[in-house]
C-alpha cells in the first residue's frame, strides 16, 4: 500500500474513532482490571502446585535476600515475582537482548547447572560488566529441585563509560 | 534461534493484553503492575519537593528519572523532549528487526506513568525554552540529549548524492521526521559501508535482509517501498584497522553470518595466525575473533552450502582508509578510493592504522558513512570539549555549573549500548540525590516551575498524548501486518496528540 495513503487512513481513523485513546487514568484502570481478569483466569484452570526451593541473592549493597523459587521458573521470573529490588534488572524481559540479568554463581554451583549456556547466551553475556567464568544470564537459568540452598551474587552494574 | 522466549514490544496496551492471554502465571504482568522499580523508598528528606528537569527523553533520561523517583519520595521529575514522541534512539536508532531490544519501553512507560513524572514532548530546549530558564526554575537540571550529529571524513566526494550518513539512513528507515525525505537510491549493485561498528552492521543488514522479513517489522513503509526495488547484491563493510580492533559485537556478527540468502566473505589471509594470538585475550574479544576466523577459514559444511546458493553477499574488509569518493561521468557515486593501512603499536586493542603506499578502489553506487555519531553543545555557555564531543563534567556534575548535570551519550560520547547508558544514568541519579540530600542544592520556589510549565503547556505533548499516538500507530500497523506503522510527520503526530 502506498505509504501516504496509509498514513492518511491512519490519521483519519484515529481522529474519527469512537473509543477515545486511553488517558493515564484509564491506563491504571486497565491495569487494575487486568489483575482481576488474570486471577479469574488462573482460578478456572487449576495448576499443579510447583515445588519450591530456597535461593539466596547476594545484592549489590552487600545485603542478602532469601526467596522461595518455583522449580521450572527461570531466575528472572523468580526475581520479579519475589520483588527482589535490583535496578534495571531484566530490561529486555528475558529475550536475550540486554544482559542486565547477569548473575554470578559459585564455581561448584556453576558446574552443576543442568543446561549449559548456548552460543547466543554467551554472545549477550560477553557484553555484561564484570563478566566472570561463572557468570550466567538469569533469564536463561531454570530452577531445578537440586538448587535448594543456592547462593547467587548480583554483580555491581558499573559502566565503563564512567572514568 | 534463541533459547529465551521472544516477546516483542507492540502497542503498550496490546502488549498488556497479550501478557494477559499468554502469560497466565502473570510474571510479566506483575512486572508491569508492581515492579519494585517504581516503589518509593522510605528515606525522608528535610527539603520540600525538589523539582528536577531532564533534557532529553531517551534511555538516559528515563533511567535517570527512574533512579530519582525511587530515591526520593518527594521529588518531581519533568522530562523535556524535542520530538513529540519519547524514547530517543530506542525508537529512532534500534533496528526494526530487533524488537526485543525495544522491550525497555515497557519499563520506561512504567516510570512515565508515575504521577511525579511528567513528559513535555515537542519542546526543544535551546529553542522553545532556554537552558537558563530551566536552571532558574528547577532544583537541578540533567542534560541527557544524546548525539544529534555525526562525524565526517573530510574527503573529496563526501557531499555527492548517495553518499549518506548512516545516522540519516537509520533515521530514514526508523521514521525520524528529520530524515523522511532522505534521497536514497538503491538502483545499483554494490554498496560500501565505512566503519566497523554496530551501526555499520545494522545498516548493512537492513540493505541485505529480504523484504518479506522486514515487512513484518516496524520499519517505515516509505523505506520498504525503496528496499523492495533495491538492486543491491553486494555490501562491503570496510574498516581502517584489523580484525582484532573491530567495534561491532558478536551477536551482530553472528546475525550477519546467518543472514538468509546472503554469503559471508572474509579473506582467510586477513585472519591468518589469529587463532594462535587469541588464546590469551579476554573472552568477549576472543569469541568474536574466533567466529570471524572460523567463518573465513572453516565454515561448517551446511553453512558453506547455504553460502554457495546465496544470491547476495557481504564482505568484511580490513585495513582500508577512504581517501576519496569517486564520481562517474554522470556525476553519480562510482566507487571509493582507499589507502591500504598497516598496524602499529604493541597493544592489540589500541594499535593504530598507518598508511602504506598502496591504493585500491572498490566500485559501488552507494556509500554509507558509519564512523560514529557526534554530540553538539546545547548552548554556548556550556563547557564543551569539542575534540571529544562531550560536555565537560566530573562524575556527571557539569564543570563550574552548580545544579547542572549530564549523562548518557551527551555526557560520555556516542558509544555504548543501552546497558551502559542505563548504569551511567543510575549513577547520575544517585549523584543528584546526594547533592539534594546533603543540602548542596536548594529547592526553588514552586511557582517558578509552575510558571515555566504554563508557558509551554499549549505546545507540549504529554505522555497520555503519546499513548494516543502509540495506539494510532499500532492500529495502522495492524492493517499491513506490522507491529506498528510509525508516523513520520510531526504535524500528523500533533494532530493525533490533540485529538480528543
Ligand atoms: C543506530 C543505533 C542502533 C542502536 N542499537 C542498539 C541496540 O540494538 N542495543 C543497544 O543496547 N543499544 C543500541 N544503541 C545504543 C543506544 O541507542 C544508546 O546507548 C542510547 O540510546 C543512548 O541514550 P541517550 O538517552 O543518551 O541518547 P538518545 O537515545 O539519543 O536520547 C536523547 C534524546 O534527547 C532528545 N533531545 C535532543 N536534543 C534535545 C533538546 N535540545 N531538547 C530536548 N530534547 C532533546 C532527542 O530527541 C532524544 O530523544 C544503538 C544506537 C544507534 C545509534
Ligand atoms: N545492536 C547493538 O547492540 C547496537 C547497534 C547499533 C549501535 N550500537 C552501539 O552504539 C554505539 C555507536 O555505534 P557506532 O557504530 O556508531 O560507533 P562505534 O562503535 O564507535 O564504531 C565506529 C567505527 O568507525 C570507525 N571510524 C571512526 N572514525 C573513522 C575514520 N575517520 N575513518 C575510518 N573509520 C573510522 C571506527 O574505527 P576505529 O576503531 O579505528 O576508530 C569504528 O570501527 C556503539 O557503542 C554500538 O555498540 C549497538
Ligand atoms: S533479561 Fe535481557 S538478556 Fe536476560
Amino acid at each position: 500500500m502506498n505509504s501516504q495513503r496509509l498514513l492518511s487512513i491512519l490519521v483519519s481513523r484515529t481522529l474519527t474513532q469512537r473509543t477515545p485513546a486511553p488517558s493515564i487514568q484509564s491506563w491504571s484502570r486497565l491495569r487494575a482490571t487486568s489483575v482481576v481478569q488474570e486471577k479469574r483466569f488462573c482460578s478456572s484452570v487449576p495448576k499443579p502446585q510447583k515445588q519450591l526451593v530456597n535461593v539466596t541473592f547476594l545484592l549489590r549493597d552487600g545485603k542478602k535476600q532469601q526467596v522461595k523459587a518455583k522449580v521450572g521458573d527461570n531466575l528472572l521470573d523468580i526475581i520479579i515475582e519475589n520483588n527482589v529490588d535490583i535496578d534495571g534488572f531484566g530490561a529486555c524481559e528475558g529475550t536475550l537482548a540486554c544482559s542486565t540479568c547477569h548473575l554470578i554463581f559459585k564455581p561448584e554451583d556453576f558446574n552443576k547447572l543442568p543446561d549449559k549456556p548456548t552460543d547466543e547466551e554467551l554472545d549477550m553475556l560477553d557484553l555484561a560488566f564484570g563478566l566472570t567464568e561463572t557468570s550466567r544470564l538469569g533469564c536463561q537459568v531454570i530452577v531445578t529441585k537440586d538448587m535448594d540452598g543456592l547462593e547467587i551474587t548480583v554483580p555491581k552494574g558499573v559502566s565503563d563509560a564512567r572514568k | 534461534m534463541f533459547g529465551g522466549v521472544k516477546r516483542q514490544s507492540g502497542s503498550l496496551i496490546k502488549t498488556l493484553n497479550h501478557f494477559l492471554c499468554d502469560q497466565p502465571n502473570g510474571s510479566i504482568l506483575q512486572r508491569l503492575v508492581s515492579s519494585p522499580r517504581t516503589r518509593s523508598t522510605s528515606r525522608t528528606f528535610s527539603q520540600a519537593k525538589p523539582h528536577v528537569a531532564l533534557v532529553g527523553g531517551g534511555p538516559a533520561g528515563y533511567y535517570a528519572a527512574q533512579q530519582l523517583l525511587k530515591g526520593n519520595p518527594h521529588i518531581v521529575v519533568d522530562i523535556y523532549e524535542k520530538l513529540p514522541v519519547p524514547f530517543g534512539l530506542v525508537r529512532f536508532g534500534v533496528a526494526p528487526d530487533h524488537p526485543e531490544v525495544k522491550n525497555v519501553i515497557n519499563s520506561f512507560t512504567q516510570t512515565a506513568l508515575n504521577e511525579r513524572c511528567h513528559f513535555f514532548g515537542n519542546i526543544e530546549v535551546g529553542k522553545d525554552i532556554s537552558l537558563k530558564s530551566l536552571r532558574d526554575s528547577y532544583t537541578a537540571v540533567v542534560l541527557c540529549y544524546g548525539a544529534a550529529d555525526d562525524k565526517m571524513l573530510g574527503i573529496p566526494g563526501e557531499n555527492l548524492s548517495n553518499v549518506l550518513s548512516a545516522r540519516s539512513f537509520v533515521g530514514w528507515y526508523n521514521g525520524n521526521p528529520d530524515d523522511k525525505n532522505l534521497p536514497v537510491d538503491l538502483d545499483c549493485e554494490s554498496a560500501v559501508v565505512l566503519g566497523h561498528g554496530n551501526v555499520a552492521v545494522d545498516v548493512a543488514r537492513i540493505l541485505l535482509t529480504p523484504t518479506n522479513i522486514l515487512e513484518k517489522t516496524d520499519i517505515t513503509e516509505h523505506s520498504l517501498e525503496i528496499l523492495r526495488k533495491s538492486r543491491i547484491q553486494k555490501v562491503y563493510i570496510v574498516g581502517r584497522r584489523g580484525p582484532l580492533q573491530v567495534a561491532f559485537t558478536i551477536k551482530e556478527l553472528r546475525e550477519m553470518i546467518n543472514l538468509s540468502n546472503t554469503r559471508t566473505i572474509i579473506q582467510p589471509s586477513d585472519v591468518e595466525g589469529l587463532d594462535k594470538i587469541i588464546q590469551d585475550i579476554p573472552r568477549p574479544r576472543r569469541r568474536l575473533t574466533e567466529l570471524m576466523f572460523k567463518s573465513a577459514v572453516a565454515p561448517s559444511p551446511e553453512m558453506a552450502q547455504l553460502w554457495a546458493q546465496a544470491s547476495r553477499e557481504w564482505r568484511l574488509v580490513f585495513l582500508r582508509s577512504p581517501v576519496e569518493i569517486c564520481q562517474t561521468a554522470g556525476g553519480k557515486v562510482g566507487g571509493v578510493k582507499f589507502i591500504v593501512n598497516k598496524l602499529q603499536g604493541d597493544n592489540l586493542e589500541t594499535q593504530k592504522a598507518v598508511p602504506t603506499d598502496s591504493v585500491e578502489t572498490i566500485n559501488c553506487g552507494l556509500v554509507l558513512r558509519s564512523i560514529g555519531y557526534r554530540s553538539l553543545p546545547l548552548d554556548n555557555t556550556l563547557p564543551f570539549d569539542e575534540n571529544k564531543g562531550v560536555i565537560q563534567h566530573q562524575q556527571s556534575r557539569v564543570h563550574n555549573n552548580k545544579g547542572l548535570y549530564c549523562t548518557g551519550w551527551s555526557a560520555n560520547g556516542p558509544v555504548g549500548v543501552i546497558l551502559g547508558t542505563m548504569s551511567d544514568a543510575f549513577e547520575t541519579g544517585k549523584v543528584v540525590l546526594e547533592d539534594i540530600e546533603n543540602g548542596t542544592l536548594l529547592c526553588k520556589e514552586r511557582s517558578k516551575r509552575e510558571n515555566l510549565v504554563a508557558q509551554i503547556k499549549d505546545k507540549a505533548v504529554t505522555f497520555s498524548d503519546w499513548l494516543k499516538i502509540d495506539q494510532a500507530e499500532c492500529a495502522a500497523g495492524e492493517l499491513v501486518g506490522k507491529p506498528r506503522e510509525k508516523l513520520i510527520d510531526v504535524q500528523q503526530m500533533l494532530s493525533i496528540a490533540r485529538s480528543s
